[in-house]
């Protein structure tokens, strides 16, 4: 199929609204001064990432991260862009080094490697085998809990070990 | 369907944008963000192919991958604000005593 009779499919359509968005407010967060706004802009890219991932039949995941990331992590990190209530001399303003700009220049090089090697993935997306269970809680739970034991029980370790490593860090001077 | 190299093709603008934030910026709360913006599309890439090759398995890391972000985020929020209290900036050009 050719590009435009994908885009009229529904699939494709959607696709596209929520891909747009995505690199829209992304692209926000980076050409935006104020801490806030770029959170507000990372808050909506995740939003309509977790749509994308819907899209991928990844109805567990794309929940977990509008839970997790959309929640938790952007209210933290709000949290501490309110406690540090920083004015304007520290919104990183002030010329930008040439490096930084080769630095873009670098990453955009990055990104033509990985053109390449996208271009010689195969490009068919083949239907479901089982589009009743793909994603569920149910088939990624038993996943988890038989061929990813060990790296589910070291998760719980390290989210323990950065509960006490936060506490200890922001409470101490350096 | 939507091929798969369309996710890809997203997942590759998403990352170069976050490293270019992760390069351009100079507070520090906006350089974590900019990694979560990378670190999500990994994930979107492992949710493509778990999509193609029909396997859940690409589900359990992107499982994995979102609690290792929380975690990154809370270790380097935490650092962010001690920073900010002994020094009284989050200017990631002005934090370099390891290099002096």
């Amino acid at each position: 199929m050719d590009t435009l009779a994908i885009l009229g499919t529904a699939e494709g359509a959607t696709f596209a609204l929520f891909a747009v968005f995505t690199v829209a407010t992304a692209v926000g967060v980076v050409i935006t001064r104020s801490p806030v706004y770029a959170a507000m802009n990372l808050v909506g890219s995740f939003f309509f990432l977790a749509g994308i991932y819907v899209l991928l039949a990844a109805h567990l995941i794309a929940f977990m991260q509008i839970l997790v990331y959309a929640g938790a992590v952007m209210v933290l990190f709000l949290f501490v862009i309110m406690l540090l209530s920083l004015g304007d001399e520290h919104l990183g303003r002030g010329p930008r080094r040439a490096m930084q700009w080769v630095g873009v220049l670098g990453a955009v090089g990055l990104l033509s490697v990985v053109a390449a090697a996208v271009g010689r993935v195969q490009d068919e997306m083949p239907a479901l085998s089982s589009p009743r269970t793909f994603g569920t809680v149910k088939a990624v739970g038993q996943k988890l809990f038989t061929e990813f034991l060990l790296p589910f029980e070291v998760t719980s370790l390290l989210l323990l070990v950065a509960i006490v490593g936060a506490v200890v860090v922001a409470k101490e001077r350096i | 369907m939507v091929p798969v190299t369309w996710y890809l093709w997203l997942a590759a603008v998403l990352f170069t944008i976050g490293l270019s934030g992760l390069l351009l910026k100079r507070n520090a709360l906006i350089v974590m963000m900019c990694v979560e913006l990378m670190l999500n599309a990994a994930n979107l890439t492992f949710l493509a192919f778990a999509r193609q090759f029909q396997d859940v398995g690409g589900h359990a890391i992107a499982f994995f991958v979102i609690a290792v972000a929380a975690a990154e985020a809370a270790v380097g929020l935490a650092v962010v604000i001690a920073v900010f209290r002994t020094r009284g900036a989050i200017n990631v050009d002005e934090v370099r005593a390891l290099r002096e």
